[in-house]
């Protein structure tokens, strides 16, 4: 009995990526348009949403899904008061979103009221972007403070995304920032990459962003009445 | 940290093809991990000594196959490696780069018994 090679070539998390095309499948369906924030913690991927929803919230319909490792709802409870539906994932400890915790999501989602969904995955810059969750984008966000060396130490997750928004421009004056070193480094991972330079805090740049996004959301579905 | 997820998926795949080729047991899996991949695999092997316990894999040894994330100059055609920091093109200087390997994360095969 000697043992006997079986050739298997299967991407591993394949399984994962499978949920993910019900989830897309599901959304469209619903004719919603979706989008995967993800970004550090603190980097302002909750801030980013509320003034997303600020903009855009009597235009469309939104809904929010809040992933969070620990049952805190501060970042729902923000969402649910700015007069927008939302709910939490609770990771149960876990330092991303998958595709079978957004189907469960899914689930308890008013879908058919909803124009556009936000997704907001854990504040982690390395895993999230491994589990694709089905959402039309994948978003990042940088933060200023956050430093301009993170596209050449964090390669995987600056390669693995559509759309990038720089936050929190306003604090350009006060920090050793440098745009081009740090837009070059995006540039060499992922030159297709459109970014959004954005304070949420002085609310400089976020037109540009929301406009654009509406206008993704717009291609994607006739809006509800 | 999620390497528990990735060896759950590991165990889930071999599992899958050692029934399908009706083994008895699995000795060994081949991993293919590009660089830009994130993935520990000490990590891995350390979740996947306790998961795999009563499986057809117990006891398998897992091999990981590390591909360098290469980087190709657009300027030069100039191919070099990315290891530690990014960095343009050392030959030309140009930042104008693509991604050709790294991103490899798949099993390729089992040693199983029959
Ligand atoms: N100065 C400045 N502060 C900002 C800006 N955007 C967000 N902040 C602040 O940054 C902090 C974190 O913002 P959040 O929006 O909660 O960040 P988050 O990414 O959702 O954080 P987690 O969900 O905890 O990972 C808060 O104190 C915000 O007020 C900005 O544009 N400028
Ligand atoms: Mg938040
Ligand atoms: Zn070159």
């Amino acid at each position: 009995m000697s043992p006997e090679k079986v050739a298997v070539v299967e991407k591993i998390l394949s399984a994962n990526d499978q949920v993910a095309q019900l989830n897309r499948a599901r959304l469209e369906t619903k004719n919603i348009f979706s989008i995967n924030i993800m970004a550090s913690p603190g980097a302002g991927k909750t801030s980013v949403i509320m003034r997303t929803i600020q903009n855009l919230q009597n235009t469309i319909k939104i809904g929010v899904i809040e992933g969070d490792t620990a049952p805190v709802t501060i970042d729902a409870d923000k969402i649910t008061q700015a007069g927008v539906p939302a709910i939490q994932i609770n990771t149960g400890g876990d330092c991303h979103l998958d595709a079978v915790m957004l189907a469960s999501g899914l689930e308890q989602f008013p879908l058919s009221d909803i124009d556009l969904l936000i997704v907001e995955n854990v504040g982690n810059l390395i895993c999230p972007v491994a589990f694709q969750l089905g959402t039309h984008l994948n978003v990042l966000i940088a933060s200023i403070p956050e430093g301009d060396d993170k596209p050449y130490k964090y390669p995987a997750m600056y390669r693995g995304v559509d759309i990038l928004i720089i936050n929190k421009i306003d604090l350009l004056p006060y920090i050793d920032f440098n745009m081009d070193y740090f837009l070059q480094g995006v540039r060499m991972l992922n030159p297709e990459l459109v970014s959004f330079p954005l304070s949420c805090k002085t609310g400089e740049g976020v037109k540009s962003w929301t406009e654009w996004l509406l206008q993704r959301v717009r291609q994607n579905s006739h809006p509800k009445e | 940290m999620h390497e528990l997820s990735v060896t759950e998926s590991i165990l889930e795949i071999a599992s899958r093809h050692a029934k399908q080729a009706e083994a008895i047991k699995v000795t060994d899996i081949h991993i293919v991990l590009g660089r830009l991949s994130s993935i520990v695999d000490d990590s891995v092997q350390f979740y996947w000594d306790i998961i795999s316990e009563n499986t057809l894999c117990s006891g398998a040894k897992l091999h990981f196959k590390r591909i360098p994330a290469m980087l190709l100059c657009l300027n030069c055609q100039y191919e070099y490696q990315l290891e530690g920091e990014l960095m343009p093109c050392p030959k030309c200087g140009s930042p104008q780069v693509k991604v050709t390997t790294g991103e490899e994360f798949w099993l390729d095969s089992i040693e199983i018994e029959r």
